[in-house]
């Protein structure tokens, strides 16, 4: 089994508050996360790849193909935006980096048959590192018929 | 258990077809379609599972590892131009999953002992691009 990992940089600010927990009790979770006015991270975006490699290119995919999506639908959406006021994903989504991870893998899912429907190329895994010392890891099943993006969504590795 | 063993080697390629065109080249491998080739510091990473001996406590001799990655992959590999001097890089092209590849079909039958086997060969070419071969992969 062959896959292919690439790494993708953005950075972008966001602030961690839920409307459902009273000021005292975001402030108890969320620390200093909380701060009124966000704060920022540069984060990494892994994405992996897998399927049958073209015998005669020897690729996966043409780099260039995968660059330009990602390109387009998820850094394009997050590069030195306010998470929450910037992408309509986190109107009513507190973004963690866990839910980050989950939004981004849902894009992912939504558009990549449109873009690389014609390819026996999946996308197997999405790691979104907050910092150096957080990670979040999202393992997608192999998709089937008829099933919605969220119920691929097969495991949740936190790396802390 | 797994062992992971790292190695680097520098080397140069180019990743064209000889039966495409250069546009449709450049279309299929962007930048690394350049006739004239150009390098990468690739990093190797290979994991072998087993079970440590229980006399000796490890899975594998460390220094056998070493030894094995440096005589099939550092020493021919290493500050070569992977198209011209190495098999069998003249016939397909080395893109970073087919040099992947390659490593995996050289290490695998130097780690097929009856206590341990060949589990994983990651491959970077940049510190953002990797390729991983895992289990028994035959392309």
């Amino acid at each position: 089994m062959i896959s292919l990992t690439r790494r993708y940089r953005f950075s972008a600010s966001h602030r961690l508050h839920s409307p459902l927990l009273s000021e005292a009790e975001n402030d108890g979770v969320y620390g200093k996360c909380n701060n009124p006015y966000g704060h920022g991270h540069d984060y990494t975006l892994e994405l992996t790849i897998g399927g049958d490699l073209d015998p005669a290119t020897g690729l996966l995919m043409p780099l260039m193909d995968l660059d330009r999506f990602v390109s387009e639908k998820i850094l394009r959406l997050f590069s030195h935006r306010n998470i929450n006021v910037d992408v309509p994903d986190f109107a009513d989504l507190v973004p963690t980096t866990e839910n980050v991870a989950r939004v981004i893998a849902r894009i992912v899912e939504r558009h990549w048959a449109e873009w690389f429907g014609n390819l026996q190329i999946r996308v197997a895994r999405v790691h979104l590192q907050e910092t150096d010392r957080n990670g979040f890891e999202l393992v997608l099943a192999a998709p089937k018929l008829q099933n919605s993006a969220v119920e691929r969504i097969e495991s949740v590795v936190v790396h802390a | 258990m797994f062992i992971t063993r790292k190695a680097e080697f520098s080397a140069s390629h180019f990743c064209r077809l000889a039966s495409l065109s250069n546009e449709q080249n450049w279309a299929l491998f962007g930048e690394e379609a350049h006739p004239s080739g150009h390098g990468h510091n690739f990093v190797l990473e290979v994991s072998v599972e087993g079970e440590p001996d229980p006399v000796t406590g490890m899975i594998v001799d460390l220094k056998e590892l070493k030894e094995i990655l440096e005589g099939e992959i550092v020493a021919p590999m290493d500050h070569r131009f992977l198209n011209y001097e190495v098999e069998p890089f003249g016939r397909i092209v080395p893109t970073v999953a087919n040099i992947a590849l390659e490593i995996w079909r050289r290490l695998e039958k130097r780690f097929c002992a009856a206590q341990f086997h060949l589990a994983r060969v990651r491959l970077f070419e940049t510190p953002d691009l990797y390729v991983d071969v895992v289990g028994s992969a035959s392309v």
